[in-house]
């Protein structure tokens, strides 16, 4: 018996040691796949903007709210974008707005209060959810909150900023809440117990406890959540009114980077400068999705050098 | 039945001599019975171990005295506890307050994730209103009780510093020192040196030692030299039963019951 056991384990080992060198490779390769993957977007964003990014004029690019990107013979164009760049900062700063606590509020309540049944059916019903091609979510801002809105606020046109931060906001909350519930879940329930009985209530816990201890995880859900408003195109078409104007109030439609992108690139002569301003806006979007990356990353550590 | 059980408890109010009286005590997880008829009173300020085999009910006995054991859900039981003249499985009793007069060390040491100075104010916080104490008064109570827990001079230059980045000795030690803020009555310890070396040992028993008198003090121990060392009376279980409890000399020395005498000789012999 002790023989047979040593045998095994020493088995044991020597496939571990064969196996030690070619998994370590793979996880080395699988690391810089990613960094090679975003090279090679970055140069074909690079190589589609082409010719344009030395001959746009870029103070125009950004101050100007006029975009003519295709005049009539004998016109010249106006590529500004700073209409652009408002909407898409705006609809996602307002679908933040909705999805954060509404998706961190269910994370912990999928995570600390809910149990049995309940919890497995809600788990289920966030996977449909999360399901929901975006288009699909496009049509329930076009068709069922425009409507809505043009009651309530009394306004002609019920595609606009708050359809569109709703419907992204919403969108991007099954996204939060699973990540969110992971971060959660991943805290040891020794925390649980050590609060609990030091006399905290379950809600103390939660803000006190959990939020901290789940921080890097609960900020990184919140990044995804952010970097899918930013990104969703079909959805913020249809949502958002599609009008390139700077608005002045929550219910003016304005339109976003990536709708712009989606609704023009057929269009737009293969090419031309047109075609190239195009990736030039997708570069914006990077660069915008790049900065809140690394604005996050110092936000978690400079967190993490106070608590 | 044993000296300390020959009497019926006596049901004042506050002081009598006893903090904790349990009285046909019995609990069940599900089906499964895991304590049956537990008869105990526990006397104020002195330090009673309990020992027993493993499995036979000390942590879920324990855990019964702050209701910490509540949290599984599957928990039912009879009879009573009463803690501070008043039975705490009574409806409307409040598990925060009795939490705060009944303080658990565990196994594990478990600090919060925060830094040492929140952990030693947590409990606190949770039971006094926002703005209760000044900046100053806080201060000093972490001061005091860091001071207390002997862990004060390792680490008054790093307050702001997580408290799990600690030894796990200086994490039992923070454990113990952040219940000293809110003047516990009882203190449960379930096998608080388990995770400890030698010299950790030595030094978080001595600590216990040196809190006989303000507070009561239940602690569960594996270690038979352990509880023989450290405490004045001790319980012997043994299959969610009490077997004996007397002092903790007579316990080891004439053992009254003959599963008690097996027990102590099958571990020294
Ligand atoms: N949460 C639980 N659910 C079901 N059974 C449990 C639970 N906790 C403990 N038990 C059972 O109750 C008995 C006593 O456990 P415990 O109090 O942990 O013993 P000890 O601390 O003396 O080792 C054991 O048989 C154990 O398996
Ligand atoms: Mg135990």
């Amino acid at each position: 018996m002790p023989d047979s056991t040593r045998k095994t384990r020493v088995n044991k080992s020597l496939l571990s040691d064969r196996f030690e060198k070619p998994i370590e490779w793979l996880i080395k390769i699988c690391g810089w796949s990613s960094l090679a993957a975003l090279t090679a977007i970055l140069i074909f964003i690079l190589k589609g903007a082409g010719p344009m990014i030395s001959k746009i004029n870029w103070v125009e690019f950004f101050t100007s709210t006029k975009w003519v990107p295709s005049p009539g013979t004998g016109n010249e164009p106006h590529y500004g974008i700073l209409a652009m760049l408002v909407g898409t900062l705006s609809t996602t700063a307002l679908a933040l707005l909705i999805s954060v606590p509404l998706g961190l509020a269910a994370a912990v309540y999928i995570s600390e209060f809910a149990t049995g049944k309940v919890k497995e059916f809600l788990k289920v019903l966030l996977e449909l959810l999360a399901a929901i091609p975006s288009i699909v979510w496009g049509f329930i801002g076009l068709m069922v909150l425009a409507p809505l809105i043009q009651n309530w606020f009394g306004v002609q046109q019920g595609r606009n900023l708050l359809n569109g931060g709703i419907v992204l906001g919403l969108m991007s909350v099954p996204l939060i809440v699973s990540l969110s519930e992971d971060a959660l879940r991943a805290v040891p329930d020794a925390y649980r117990e050590a609060a609990l009985a030091l006399g905290a209530s379950k809600w103390e816990i939660v803000f006190r406890v959990l939020f901290p201890a789940a921080r890097n995880g609960l900020l990184a859900a919140v990044m995804l959540g952010l970097g899918r408003a930013i990104g969703e195109t079909m959805a913020a078409l249809l949502a958002t009114g599609h009008a390139n104007q700077i608005p002045s109030a929550i219910t003016d439609p304005v339109r976003t980077i990536t709708a712009t992108i989606a609704a023009e690139m057929g269009e737009a002569p293969k090419n031309s400068d047109h075609y190239h301003v195009l990736f030039i806006l997708g570069l914006v979007l990077f660069v915008i999705t790049g900065v809140v990356n690394v604005v996050a990353d110092l936000v978690i550590k400079g967190t993490k050098k106070h608590v | 039945m044993t000296a300390t059980q020959n009497s019926a408890p006596l049901q004042i109010p506050g002081r009598d001599g006893y903090s904790v009286h349990v009285n046909d005590f019995s609990l069940w997880y599900g089906n499964f019975q895991a304590l049956f008829n537990v008869n105990i009173n526990i006397k104020q300020g002195i330090i009673t171990s309990m020992i027993g085999p493993s499995g036979c009910g000390k942590s879920t006995m324990l855990r019964s005295l702050n209701r910490i054991n509540e949290r599984y859900g599957n928990v039912k039981t009879t009879g009573s506890i009463t803690i501070l003249g008043k039975n705490i499985l009574d409806e409307d009793v409040s598990v925060a307050t009795l939490r705060k007069s009944v303080g658990m060390v565990f196994q594990r040491p478990n600090p919060l994730p925060i830094s040492i100075f929140d952990n030693v104010l947590f409990g606190l916080k949770s039971h006094t209103p926002s703005g209760y104490h000044s900046k100053r008064e806080l201060e000093d109570l972490v001061e005091q009780s860091l001071s207390e827990v002997g862990l004060w001079s390792e680490v008054k230059d790093q307050l702001k510093r997580k408290a799990t980045e600690l030894t796990l000795e200086q994490q039992q030690k923070l454990c113990i020192g952040r219940l000293l803020p809110l003047k516990p009555e009882i203190i449960l310890m379930d096998e608080p040196c388990s995770a400890l070396d030698a010299a950790g040992i030595e030094r978080i028993e001595a600590l216990i030692g040196g809190m006989r008198g303000r507070f009561t003090i239940l602690m569960v121990t594996h270690n038979m030299a352990q509880a023989r060392r450290a405490s004045d009376e001790c319980i012997f279980m043994l299959m969610g039963e009490i077997i004996e409890h007397t002092p903790t000399l007579d316990l080891f020395m004439n053992p009254v019951h003959e599963k008690t005498a097996m027990y102590i000789e099958g571990r020294y012999g």
